[in-house]
Protein backbone atom coordinates (compact mmCIF):
# COMPACT_ATOMS: atom_id res chain seq x y z
CA UNK A 1 0.00 0.00 0.00
CA UNK A 2 2.27 2.85 -1.49
CA UNK A 3 -0.30 5.95 -0.79
CA UNK A 4 -0.23 4.73 3.24
CA UNK A 5 3.65 3.98 3.39
CA UNK A 6 3.71 7.49 1.79
CA UNK A 7 1.46 9.17 4.12
CA UNK A 8 3.30 7.27 7.11
CA UNK A 9 6.72 8.71 6.01
CA UNK A 10 6.18 12.72 5.39
CA UNK A 11 3.80 12.37 8.53
CA UNK A 12 7.15 11.75 10.39
CA UNK A 13 8.48 14.57 8.21
CA UNK A 14 5.93 17.16 9.52
CA UNK A 15 6.19 15.65 13.38
CA UNK A 16 9.90 16.08 13.69
CA UNK A 17 10.70 19.63 11.87
CA UNK A 18 10.43 21.59 14.76
CA UNK A 19 11.27 25.12 13.87
CA UNK A 20 10.42 25.42 10.31
CA UNK A 21 11.94 25.56 6.73
CA UNK A 22 15.48 24.45 7.17
CA UNK A 23 14.40 22.21 9.96
CA UNK A 24 12.51 20.20 8.10
CA UNK A 25 15.50 19.27 5.04
CA UNK A 26 17.62 16.76 7.31
CA UNK A 27 14.60 14.84 8.08
CA UNK A 28 13.25 14.59 4.08
CA UNK A 29 16.71 13.99 3.30
CA UNK A 30 16.63 11.09 5.76
CA UNK A 31 13.50 9.77 4.62
CA UNK A 32 13.58 9.91 1.35
CA UNK A 33 17.55 9.53 -0.02
CA UNK A 34 18.81 7.37 3.34
CA UNK A 35 15.81 5.21 4.39
CA UNK A 36 13.92 4.86 1.23
CA UNK A 37 15.71 5.99 -1.87
CA UNK A 38 13.21 7.56 -3.38
CA UNK A 39 15.18 10.35 -4.75
CA UNK A 40 19.61 10.03 -5.23
CA UNK A 41 21.11 13.05 -3.35
CA UNK A 42 21.61 14.78 -6.52
CA UNK A 43 17.33 14.98 -7.31
CA UNK A 44 17.69 15.87 -3.09
CA UNK A 45 19.45 18.99 -4.08
CA UNK A 46 17.29 19.47 -7.08
CA UNK A 47 14.30 19.58 -4.92
CA UNK A 48 15.67 21.69 -2.26
CA UNK A 49 16.90 24.44 -5.58
CA UNK A 50 13.20 24.18 -6.74
CA UNK A 51 11.49 24.68 -3.44
CA UNK A 52 13.26 27.38 -2.93
CA UNK A 53 12.34 28.99 -6.15
CA UNK A 54 9.36 28.31 -6.34
CA UNK A 55 6.39 29.70 -3.32
CA UNK A 56 5.63 27.23 0.03
CA UNK A 57 6.67 25.74 2.92
CA UNK A 58 9.77 23.23 1.68
CA UNK A 59 7.80 20.22 3.41
CA UNK A 60 5.17 20.30 1.22
CA UNK A 61 7.15 20.80 -1.68
CA UNK A 62 9.24 17.82 -1.14
CA UNK A 63 5.82 15.95 0.19
CA UNK A 64 3.87 16.66 -3.72
CA UNK A 65 7.83 16.44 -5.73
CA UNK A 66 8.24 12.57 -4.08
CA UNK A 67 5.17 11.57 -4.13
CA UNK A 68 4.09 12.19 -8.00
CA UNK A 69 7.29 10.77 -8.61
CA UNK A 70 6.83 7.38 -6.23
CA UNK A 71 2.69 6.85 -7.43
CA UNK A 72 1.37 9.48 -9.06
CA UNK A 73 -1.25 12.62 -8.29
CA UNK A 74 -2.73 10.08 -5.68
CA UNK A 75 1.00 10.01 -4.17
CA UNK A 76 1.74 13.42 -3.63
CA UNK A 77 -1.68 14.25 -2.51
CA UNK A 78 -1.08 11.48 0.24
CA UNK A 79 2.48 12.28 0.94
CA UNK A 80 1.50 16.16 1.54
CA UNK A 81 -1.36 15.15 3.65
CA UNK A 82 0.73 13.02 5.71
CA UNK A 83 3.36 16.16 6.03
CA UNK A 84 0.27 18.35 7.31
CA UNK A 85 -1.30 15.96 9.77
CA UNK A 86 0.30 15.97 12.74
CA UNK A 87 -0.08 20.20 12.41
CA UNK A 88 -3.43 20.16 12.52
CA UNK A 89 -3.60 17.87 15.91
CA UNK A 90 -0.75 19.58 17.43
CA UNK A 91 -1.31 23.38 16.74
CA UNK A 92 -4.86 23.03 17.93
CA UNK A 93 -3.88 21.02 21.03
CA UNK A 94 -1.37 23.81 21.38
CA UNK A 95 -3.71 26.89 21.03
CA UNK A 96 -6.26 25.23 23.27
CA UNK A 97 -3.10 25.55 25.91
CA UNK A 98 -2.38 28.64 25.33
CA UNK A 99 -5.75 30.21 25.27
CA UNK A 100 -6.62 28.05 28.48
CA UNK A 101 -3.04 29.18 30.28
CA UNK A 102 -2.33 32.37 27.94
CA UNK A 103 1.36 31.26 28.81
CA UNK A 104 4.46 30.13 26.05
CA UNK A 105 7.50 30.24 28.26
CA UNK A 106 7.82 26.61 29.31
CA UNK A 107 7.00 25.52 25.53
CA UNK A 108 9.72 27.71 24.56
CA UNK A 109 11.90 26.74 26.94
CA UNK A 110 11.93 23.57 25.56
CA UNK A 111 12.07 25.38 22.02
CA UNK A 112 15.12 26.37 22.55
CA UNK A 113 16.79 23.43 23.30
CA UNK A 114 15.70 21.58 20.18
CA UNK A 115 17.47 25.00 18.36
CA UNK A 116 20.94 23.68 18.58
CA UNK A 117 20.75 20.33 17.51
CA UNK A 118 18.32 21.49 14.66
CA UNK A 119 21.56 23.85 13.82
CA UNK A 120 23.38 20.86 13.62
CA UNK A 121 21.35 18.62 11.48
CA UNK A 122 20.69 21.60 9.46
CA UNK A 123 24.33 21.86 9.40
CA UNK A 124 25.00 17.85 8.20
CA UNK A 125 22.41 18.40 5.52
CA UNK A 126 24.28 21.21 3.86
CA UNK A 127 27.85 19.54 4.26
CA UNK A 128 26.34 16.79 2.32
CA UNK A 129 25.08 18.84 -0.42
CA UNK A 130 28.55 20.83 -0.14
CA UNK A 131 30.36 17.54 -0.51
CA UNK A 132 27.98 16.07 -3.57
CA UNK A 133 28.96 19.63 -5.37
CA UNK A 134 32.80 19.23 -4.43
CA UNK A 135 33.56 15.75 -5.44
CA UNK A 136 30.50 15.66 -8.33
CA UNK A 137 28.82 13.32 -6.35
CA UNK A 138 31.53 10.72 -6.15
CA UNK A 139 34.02 9.90 -3.29
CA UNK A 140 36.20 12.16 -1.67
CA UNK A 141 38.92 11.56 -3.78
CA UNK A 142 41.61 14.18 -5.92
CA UNK A 143 40.21 12.85 -9.16
CA UNK A 144 36.42 13.48 -8.62
CA UNK A 145 37.10 17.36 -7.52
CA UNK A 146 34.77 19.79 -9.66
CA UNK A 147 36.59 23.13 -9.57
CA UNK A 148 33.52 24.85 -10.99
CA UNK A 149 31.07 24.30 -8.64
CA UNK A 150 33.96 25.12 -5.61
CA UNK A 151 34.49 28.22 -7.19
CA UNK A 152 30.46 29.22 -7.94
CA UNK A 153 30.24 27.81 -4.30
CA UNK A 154 32.97 29.75 -2.45
CA UNK A 155 32.05 33.32 -4.60
CA UNK A 156 28.23 32.90 -3.73
CA UNK A 157 28.85 31.96 0.36
CA UNK A 158 31.30 35.28 0.22
CA UNK A 159 28.33 37.25 -1.65
CA UNK A 160 25.88 35.97 0.79
CA UNK A 161 27.97 36.43 4.11
CA UNK A 162 29.11 39.39 3.20
CA UNK A 163 25.86 41.48 1.24
CA UNK A 164 22.86 39.37 2.34
CA UNK A 165 21.55 39.20 -1.22
CA UNK A 166 18.30 37.23 -1.83
CA UNK A 167 18.84 33.68 -2.11
CA UNK A 168 17.08 33.74 -5.02
CA UNK A 169 19.30 35.77 -7.09
CA UNK A 170 22.32 34.03 -5.67
CA UNK A 171 20.87 30.53 -7.04
CA UNK A 172 20.00 31.93 -10.32
CA UNK A 173 23.65 33.34 -10.68
CA UNK A 174 25.64 30.04 -10.12
CA UNK A 175 22.71 28.68 -12.41
CA UNK A 176 24.16 30.80 -14.94
CA UNK A 177 27.83 30.75 -14.12
CA UNK A 178 27.11 26.89 -14.07
CA UNK A 179 26.14 27.04 -17.65
CA UNK A 180 28.78 29.60 -19.11
CA UNK A 181 31.27 27.80 -17.15
CA UNK A 182 30.42 24.61 -17.76
CA UNK A 183 30.25 25.52 -21.56
CA UNK A 184 33.77 27.41 -21.79
CA UNK A 185 35.65 24.55 -19.57
CA UNK A 186 33.41 21.41 -19.15
CA UNK B 1 -14.67 46.98 5.55
CA UNK B 2 -15.11 43.91 6.77
CA UNK B 3 -17.63 44.35 9.55
CA UNK B 4 -20.62 43.35 7.56
CA UNK B 5 -19.62 40.22 5.98
CA UNK B 6 -22.01 37.34 6.85
CA UNK B 7 -20.10 34.28 7.74
CA UNK B 8 -19.77 32.53 4.28
CA UNK B 9 -18.95 35.40 2.75
CA UNK B 10 -15.91 35.84 5.79
CA UNK B 11 -14.99 32.22 4.79
CA UNK B 12 -14.80 32.77 1.40
CA UNK B 13 -12.69 35.73 2.37
CA UNK B 14 -10.62 33.80 4.29
CA UNK B 15 -10.03 31.05 1.52
CA UNK B 16 -9.16 33.25 -1.13
CA UNK B 17 -6.48 35.52 1.01
CA UNK B 18 -4.60 32.09 1.74
CA UNK B 19 -4.66 31.21 -1.98
CA UNK B 20 -3.40 34.75 -2.67
CA UNK B 21 -0.63 34.76 0.11
CA UNK B 22 0.68 31.37 -0.44
CA UNK B 23 0.79 31.75 -3.91
CA UNK B 24 3.22 34.68 -3.90
CA UNK B 25 5.06 34.24 -0.90
CA UNK B 26 8.71 32.94 -1.93
CA UNK B 27 11.01 32.27 1.27
CA UNK B 28 9.88 30.81 3.91
CA UNK B 29 7.66 30.68 6.79
CA UNK B 30 8.49 33.91 8.44
CA UNK B 31 7.45 36.10 5.71
CA UNK B 32 4.14 34.32 5.21
CA UNK B 33 3.21 35.55 8.62
CA UNK B 34 4.16 38.98 7.87
CA UNK B 35 2.07 38.92 4.66
CA UNK B 36 -1.03 37.69 7.10
CA UNK B 37 -0.27 40.14 9.30
CA UNK B 38 -0.70 42.55 7.12
CA UNK B 39 -4.27 41.31 5.72
CA UNK B 40 -5.43 40.16 8.62
CA UNK B 41 -4.35 42.34 10.82
CA UNK B 42 -3.74 45.63 9.39
CA UNK B 43 -6.11 44.82 6.44
CA UNK B 44 -9.49 43.14 8.26
CA UNK B 45 -8.78 43.95 11.80
CA UNK B 46 -10.11 40.03 11.75
CA UNK B 47 -7.19 39.88 14.88
CA UNK B 48 -5.36 42.22 16.92
CA UNK B 49 -1.42 42.91 16.48
CA UNK B 50 -0.33 41.59 19.94
CA UNK B 51 -2.78 38.36 19.51
CA UNK B 52 -0.62 37.37 16.30
CA UNK B 53 2.50 37.84 17.90
CA UNK B 54 1.29 35.06 20.30
CA UNK B 55 0.35 33.20 17.34
CA UNK B 56 3.35 33.26 15.29
CA UNK B 57 5.34 31.91 18.40
CA UNK B 58 2.70 29.40 18.61
CA UNK B 59 3.26 28.56 14.33
CA UNK B 60 7.19 28.43 15.36
CA UNK B 61 6.81 26.41 18.24
CA UNK B 62 4.72 23.55 16.97
CA UNK B 63 6.20 21.03 14.74
CA UNK B 64 5.24 21.18 10.46
CA UNK B 65 5.72 23.96 7.80
CA UNK B 66 5.38 27.41 9.61
CA UNK B 67 2.72 28.64 7.12
CA UNK B 68 0.53 25.50 7.49
CA UNK B 69 0.56 26.28 11.29
CA UNK B 70 0.72 29.84 11.18
CA UNK B 71 -3.12 29.22 8.45
CA UNK B 72 -4.38 26.62 11.41
CA UNK B 73 -4.10 29.16 13.84
CA UNK B 74 -5.17 32.66 11.54
CA UNK B 75 -8.29 30.25 10.13
CA UNK B 76 -9.59 29.03 13.65
CA UNK B 77 -9.44 32.05 15.00
CA UNK B 78 -11.40 33.35 12.19
CA UNK B 79 -13.65 31.37 11.55
CA UNK B 80 -13.91 28.32 13.92
CA UNK B 81 -12.77 24.32 13.07
CA UNK B 82 -14.18 25.07 9.22
CA UNK B 83 -11.96 28.58 8.58
CA UNK B 84 -9.02 26.07 9.77
CA UNK B 85 -9.54 23.74 7.02
CA UNK B 86 -10.13 26.48 4.73
CA UNK B 87 -7.04 28.30 5.74
CA UNK B 88 -5.14 25.15 5.47
CA UNK B 89 -6.38 23.82 1.92
CA UNK B 90 -6.06 27.42 0.46
CA UNK B 91 -2.32 27.68 1.85
CA UNK B 92 -1.37 24.05 0.36
CA UNK B 93 -3.39 24.44 -2.82
CA UNK B 94 -0.27 26.76 -4.93
CA UNK B 95 2.64 24.72 -3.48
CA UNK B 96 0.94 21.62 -4.79
CA UNK B 97 0.08 22.46 -8.07
CA UNK B 98 3.17 24.57 -8.94
CA UNK B 99 4.84 21.12 -8.04
CA UNK B 100 2.71 19.20 -10.12
CA UNK B 101 3.56 20.63 -12.89
CA UNK B 102 7.36 20.94 -12.17
CA UNK B 103 7.77 17.38 -11.55
CA UNK B 104 6.09 17.13 -15.02
CA UNK B 105 8.68 18.72 -16.44
CA UNK B 106 11.43 17.84 -14.55
CA UNK B 107 12.63 14.84 -15.91
CA UNK B 108 13.36 15.63 -19.47
CA UNK B 109 14.59 18.81 -17.76
CA UNK B 110 17.63 17.17 -15.96
CA UNK B 111 18.21 14.90 -19.30
CA UNK B 112 18.97 18.11 -21.36
CA UNK B 113 22.54 19.06 -21.23
CA UNK B 114 22.35 22.59 -20.78
CA UNK B 115 19.34 22.51 -18.31
CA UNK B 116 21.91 19.93 -16.14
CA UNK B 117 24.59 22.57 -15.95
CA UNK B 118 22.49 24.94 -14.78
CA UNK B 119 21.07 22.93 -12.22
CA UNK B 120 24.83 21.73 -11.52
CA UNK B 121 25.40 25.44 -10.90
CA UNK B 122 22.20 26.00 -8.80
CA UNK B 123 23.21 23.35 -6.34
CA UNK B 124 26.13 25.02 -5.73
CA UNK B 125 24.13 28.15 -4.84
CA UNK B 126 22.00 26.44 -2.48
CA UNK B 127 25.02 24.91 -0.64
CA UNK B 128 25.88 28.14 0.15
CA UNK B 129 22.19 29.16 0.86
CA UNK B 130 22.03 26.54 3.43
CA UNK B 131 25.37 27.09 5.09
CA UNK B 132 24.90 30.57 5.29
CA UNK B 133 21.69 29.88 7.10
CA UNK B 134 23.52 27.54 9.76
CA UNK B 135 26.02 30.32 10.31
CA UNK B 136 23.10 32.77 11.22
CA UNK B 137 21.24 30.21 13.12
CA UNK B 138 24.80 29.05 14.87
CA UNK B 139 25.30 32.54 15.69
CA UNK B 140 22.06 32.68 17.36
CA UNK B 141 22.61 29.72 19.60
CA UNK B 142 26.50 30.97 20.79
CA UNK B 143 25.25 34.30 21.80
CA UNK B 144 23.58 31.95 24.57
CA UNK B 145 26.46 31.36 26.21
CA UNK B 146 25.47 27.91 26.99
CA UNK B 147 27.61 24.68 27.48
CA UNK B 148 24.62 22.90 27.84
CA UNK B 149 24.04 24.31 24.12
CA UNK B 150 27.14 23.39 22.87
CA UNK B 151 27.42 19.75 24.42
CA UNK B 152 23.82 19.49 21.83
CA UNK B 153 25.67 21.31 18.65
CA UNK B 154 28.36 19.11 18.95
CA UNK B 155 26.66 16.06 19.48
CA UNK B 156 24.20 16.34 17.11
CA UNK B 157 26.43 17.17 14.38
CA UNK B 158 28.35 14.02 15.16
CA UNK B 159 25.77 11.90 15.32
CA UNK B 160 24.10 13.19 11.96
CA UNK B 161 27.02 13.61 10.24
CA UNK B 162 29.82 10.88 11.05
CA UNK B 163 27.87 8.24 13.09
CA UNK B 164 24.74 8.70 10.23
CA UNK B 165 22.04 7.99 13.12
CA UNK B 166 18.57 8.13 12.44
CA UNK B 167 17.59 12.24 12.19
CA UNK B 168 13.91 11.73 14.24
CA UNK B 169 15.67 9.79 17.14
CA UNK B 170 18.76 12.93 16.89
CA UNK B 171 15.25 15.17 17.71
CA UNK B 172 13.73 13.23 20.48
CA UNK B 173 16.92 12.86 22.32
CA UNK B 174 17.10 17.02 22.07
CA UNK B 175 13.33 17.28 23.36
CA UNK B 176 14.34 15.01 26.00
CA UNK B 177 17.36 17.30 27.33
CA UNK B 178 14.96 20.18 26.51
CA UNK B 179 12.32 18.85 29.26
CA UNK B 180 15.12 17.82 31.42
CA UNK B 181 16.16 21.48 31.50
CA UNK B 182 12.89 22.79 31.87
CA UNK B 183 11.84 20.93 34.66
CA UNK B 184 15.02 20.57 36.76
CA UNK B 185 17.12 23.51 35.91
CA UNK B 186 15.49 27.05 36.50
CA UNK B 187 15.07 27.88 32.60
CA UNK B 188 17.15 30.95 32.11
CA UNK B 189 17.84 32.64 28.95
CA UNK B 190 14.84 32.16 27.43
CA UNK B 191 14.32 34.67 24.47
CA UNK B 192 12.25 37.03 25.46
Amino acid sequence: MIYLYLFWNFLQVGLFSIGGGYAAMPLIQSRVVTENAWLTMSEFTDLVTIAEMTPGPIVINAATFVGVRIAGVGGALAATFGSIFPSLFIVSLLAFVYYRYKTLSLLQSILASFRPAVVALIAGAGLSILKLVAFSGGGIAAENLNYIGILLFAAAFFALRQWKPNPILVMSLCGAGGLALGLLFG
Amino acid sequence: MGQELTRAQKLWKLFVTSLYISAFTFGGGFVIITFMKRKYVDEFHWIDDKEMLDLTALAQTSPGAIAVNAAILVGWRVGGVPGAALAVLGTVIPPVIIILVISLFYAAFAANKYVALVLKGMQAGVAAVILDVVCNLGKKVAERKSLIDLFIVLGAFAATFFFKVNVVFIILIAGLIGVLRATLLKPKGVEK
